[in-house]
């Protein structure tokens, strides 16, 4: 395999990882309004926590899935801190998930230490049209699949989905109809968690994780989010995998310790963009 | 079905309802008017439990359903949507009879919520409000930045439903003679109090409900 092709089944695979987390940010943001700033943390909780329950003699699919639904859990936990009090505004929501955040490394310290850790995922090639590709890489791009067709039957075709998008759409008229709203902004907490939680099992085979690798994957999510506009997990999914292969090319022509700094890059051009945008419409509205 | 007595609701140090209380029968059409800044959206809120009351009690018997001022549809949902989230607490969502009581409905019923004109915009508000099957409705400014025809329209689908299914309607309204013209009992708030109530046939003939609120006697229009 060239190396071109390398970088480029590389960058797919950790994008799609990006995705992952940034569909689990657009989801809490699209019901709640809150920017998760834990979510690189459901990622972290998930990887540390498969590793463990794999040494422990779980076997591999048990050992993922409790750690996906662990991650599930502190996203309900997170959410009840953070909009649990009626009335708490995004902003203030924003800080508690900040805090919970760092909490959050000290409970890892505690349970796991500071040092990396990883498990092995799928080993071995799979021959593909002439081609031999990683058996993880694949698993994590259909694993990806499968996640984002469910978001979207859940969101476009089941009636939580369109609980959960109404209280996005008009919180005050969702409470109307008799839509609890914190309850709903839970379930998004949930399922953010849960995504993250996806997002940890998936990479931390490619990528070790310790309780500080939030931040890397909290920045390359939220820059996929924002591309997305933080409201479309299908565009948020083009966006994680166009900055994994970037990211994927840059280390691979340029330097590794590049790649980190293409994201914030890309998050903060799009972020003065959109200020810049609606500056002008504001200024064409007056 | 609606009974609220010596309700007080504070926002900060300002009163908003000054022991107001009010009354809807099973089946009856209620109006309540006054200008802009009285107290009439505060009290459906307080109906509705989004504000709290300091003083005073709430009793609502049977379903009850607020169709919010400025009609508060969730815009990036279909019609169908916004019709079936309405019966969020109710266990029939099917929407056919909406569009049977609403034709007019029907044919946007795939449209985002956000693309329809005023007028289909309130009768999704108002289906919205149906579909939770309620024994009573208030409708907070039915008429608001609409034309007389389709307010019209609306009107007749609402002395419909209290015809033939026995609606209870709380119409909050700044056009008295829409108000005065469509229910048999009305309430005037005035600055958070009840300056007048009765039945409207003779609240438009009272003269300060015709200097205040009609300009000329409501016969005279028609």
């Amino acid at each position: 395999m060239s190396a071109f092709f390398s970088y480029l089944v590389h960058g797919v695979a950790v994008g799609c990882g990006f995705a992952l987390i940034a569909s689990g940010l657009i989801i809490i943001y699209r019901v709640t309004r809150v920017v998760n700033l834990a979510q690189g943390m459901f990622a972290v909780l998930a990887g540390l926590t498969a590793a463990s329950l794999l040494d422990a003699g779980l076997p591999h699919g048990l050992a993922e899935l409790s750690a996906t639904l662990t991650a599930a859990a502190a996203g309900v936990l997170l959410g009840l801190v953070a909009i649990g009090k009626r009335g708490t505004s995004p902003e203030a929501s924003l800080i508690v998930s900040l805090g919970v955040g760092i909490f959050g490394y000290a409970l890892e310290i505690l349970i796991w230490g500071d040092q990396p850790r990883s498990f092995a995922g799928f080993s071995g090639l799979v021959a593909i049209a002439g081609l031999e590709l990683p058996k993880q890489y694949l698993l994590i791009v259909a694993v990806t699949v499968v996640v984002f067709g469910a978001l979207e039957v859940f969101f476009e075709h089941t009636y939580l989905g369109k609980a959960l998008t109404a209280c996005a759409s008009n919180p005050g008229a969702a409470r109307l109809v008799g839509i609890d709203v914190t309850r709903m902004g839970l379930v998004g907490f949930a399922l953010g968690g849960a995504l993250g939680g996806i997002a940890g099992v998936a990479l931390t085979p490619l990528t070790p994780v310790s309780y500080d690798s939030d931040m890397p994957l909290f920045v390359n999510g939220f820059a996929a989010a924002i591309l997305a506009g933080l409201r479309q997990p299908m565009l948020a999914l083009a966006g994680g995998i166009a900055l994994g292969v970037a990211e994927a090319m840059v280390a691979g022509y340029a330097k590794p310790s590049y790649q980190s700094s293409l994201a914030l890059l890309l998050a903060i051009t799009i972020l003065v963009a959109q200020a810049a945008r609606r500056s002008n419409l504001r200024a064409a509205e007056q | 079905m609606i009974d609220v007595d010596d309700v007080v609701v504070r926002y900060g140090t300002a009163l908003a309802l000054d022991r107001v209380s009010l009354k809807v029968a099973a089946g009856e059409m209620v109006a309540l008017i006054g200008a802009n800044g009285a107290g009439k959206s505060t009290l459906l809120k307080a109906l509705s439990g989004v504000v709290p009351t300091a003083s005073g009690s709430i009793s609502i018997r049977g379903c009850f359903a607020h169709v919010p001022e400025g009609r508060q549809l969730f815009p990036d949902l279909s019609v169908d949507d916004n019709l079936r989230l309405g019966a969020f607490r109710a266990a029939n969502r099917d929407t056919q009879w909406i569009y049977e009581l609403m034709p007019e409905l029907d044919r946007v019923r795939k449209r985002r919520a956000d693309s329809l004109s005023g007028g289909q915009q309130q009768m999704v508000a108002i289906g919205r409000g149906l579909m939770a099957r309620p024994d009573v409705i208030a409708i907070d400014e039915m008429s608001l930045g609409l034309a007389p025809k389709i307010v019209q329209s609306l009107a007749r689908q609402l002395s419909l439903l209290n015809r033939e299914r026995g609606l209870g309607v709380l119409l909050v309204e700044q056009s008295a003679r829409l108000a005065l013209s469509l229910c048999g009992k009305a309430y005037v708030l005035e600055t958070g109090r009840v300056v007048a109530e009765g039945p409207s046939r003779e609240l438009v003939n009272s003269h300060f409900v015709v200097s205040a609120y009609l300009g000329s006697p409501l016969e005279e229009r028609a």
